[in-house]
């Protein structure tokens, strides 16, 4: 007999799970001994925690308090010359840490390599501006989107939200449609908060469709008066079409003849 | 209601000189519109599509103007973003009277695809507007045709913007 499952609420839940789905997985593998890579593992000596290889860069996790040192060892010792990226993944949720990596590439080998740490949330990072020129915006990003505090930063200010900005979008727990605040940014700049009042809550979702709203909606082939209530269901009506002569030029005339 | 007939012999026929004034005042507003070179997002490629040879607006009298104070027409093209709106609604203050705005594409209708925290749902939120042109991106042919709307929309109007009831709007 087939197993008993319970069909409250399924409607809520996803309605199609596949039982034998693994979640893929970036293939990992271990530093190779004589490679270059061992040989910059070497050169971090013991403020590396893990290291591994995937998809051909080297990962390597250290403290939070050791980023300057290890990306200065890189860059002097180990000839990682460029810093492309760096940023942060909000693990809050998870772990209550913030993780952030630093992706370094080497020029003259075409290698590249990922720093990575975890930093407990409430924590300032020590910035990497005075080794890397691109590390300011970024880091002034990563403050903008995370909130993390960066410590000896040049210029410690937000990016790409405005200055006066409440909240860092980027955080697994901020509402992408915004909160309070950023709902009525603009009009609270312009105009002062009591117009808030004057232009009254936003229609947030323009295209939004509702199936009971009868002054805005009607549904095809059940049309019914104007702001009648049908939460109870509602009549079908026929539908009427026009009708249309089609006439086949191709073939001669007689049929429009016919109809004029 | 004989109080109400205007006696156009003792007041000098001025009801209808008025109007013969604002006819000619819109007249000469709705044929030379200058409006701003002012282009948010990637509606402004087809506002400058629009502008160029092909499409040719200045065959409406209508030329781009680099300057918020030499012109009298905004055409919000694009997405305004929440830290951007700020600026815009400075521009728009800054144009002298009279003045109308034409509302470009979806997004500057209503936010349009971007339902997000960083995106203004809406110009209106911030500027009166005269013409929402739906689209995304509208072709030129509909911004020439939004344009001649809103010429349409001017020729009606009275003169005297102080008349017009859209005057009242504007300060929202
Ligand atoms: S309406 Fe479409 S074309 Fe215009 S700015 Fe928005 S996304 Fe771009």
């Amino acid at each position: 007999m087939r197993k008993y499952v319970p069909k409250d609420n399924v409607q809520k839940k996803s309605y199609y799970t596949d039982r034998f789905w693994v979640a893929p997985r970036v293939p990992q593998s271990d530093v190779e001994e004589g490679s270059h890579f061992a040989s910059v593992v070497d050169a971090l000596g013991d403020r590396v925690l893990c290291a591994y290889i995937s998809l051909g860069q080297l990962i390597v996790t250290i403290k939070h308090q050791d980023n300057y040192s290890t990306l200065e060892t890189l860059k002097d010792e180990c000839g990682y010359k460029v810093c492309t990226e760096l940023s942060a993944v909000d693990y809050l949720a998870q772990d209550g840490e913030f993780e952030i990596f630093y992706q370094m590439l080497n020029l003259d080998d075409a290698l590249r390599v990922r720093v990575v740490c975890r930093i407990p949330d409430g924590e300032a990072i020590e910035t990497t501006v005075p080794l890397f020129k691109s590390a300011n915006f970024a880091e002034r990003e990563m403050y903008d989107m995370f909130g993390i505090k960066i410590n000896n930063h040049p210029f410690h200010k937000r990016i790409i939200m405005p200055d006066d900005w409440e909240g860092h979008p980027l955080l697994k727990t901020y509402p992408l449609q915004g909160d309070e605040f950023a709902s009525w940014y603009e009009v609270d700049k312009i105009f002062g908060k009591e117009y808030r009042d004057v232009i009254g809550p936003e229609n947030r979702d323009a295209s939004r469709i509702d199936r009971y709203d009868t002054k805005r909606f009607s549904r095809v082939g059940y049309e019914v008066d104007f702001d009648a209530d049908i939460s109870k269901g509602e009549s079908k009506t026929p539908i009427e079409y026009s009708q249309t002569v089609l006439v086949d030029y191709t073939t001669g005339t007689e049929q429009l003849d016919e109809r004029r | 209601m004989a109080q109400h007939k205007v006696d156009f012999a003792s007041n000098a026929g001025l009801p209808i000189a008025l109007t013969s004034v604002d006819k000619l005042l819109n007249w000469g507003r709705s044929n030379s519109l200058w409006p701003l070179t002012y282009g948010l997002a990637c509606c402004a490629i087809e506002m400058m599509a629009s502008g160029g040879s092909r499409y040719d607006f200045d065959r409406m009298g209508t030329i781009f103007r680099a300057s918020p104070r030499q012109s009298d027409v905004m055409i919000l093209a694009g997405t305004l973003s929440k830290k951007h709106s700020e600026f815009a609604r400075r521009l728009y203050d800054q144009m002298t009277e009279p003045k109308w705005v034409i509302s470009m594409g979806s997004c500057a209708n209503t936010g349009g695809m971007f339902n997000t925290y960083a995106t203004v749902q809406g110009v209106d939120r911030i500027v009166p507007v005269d013409i929402y042109l739906p689209g995304c991106a509208p072709r030129p042919e509909t911004l020439q045709y939004a344009l001649m709307m809103l010429q349409k929309k001017i020729r009606s109007e009275s003169a005297n913007m102080n008349n017009n009831k859209k005057q009242d709007l504007r300060l929202i």
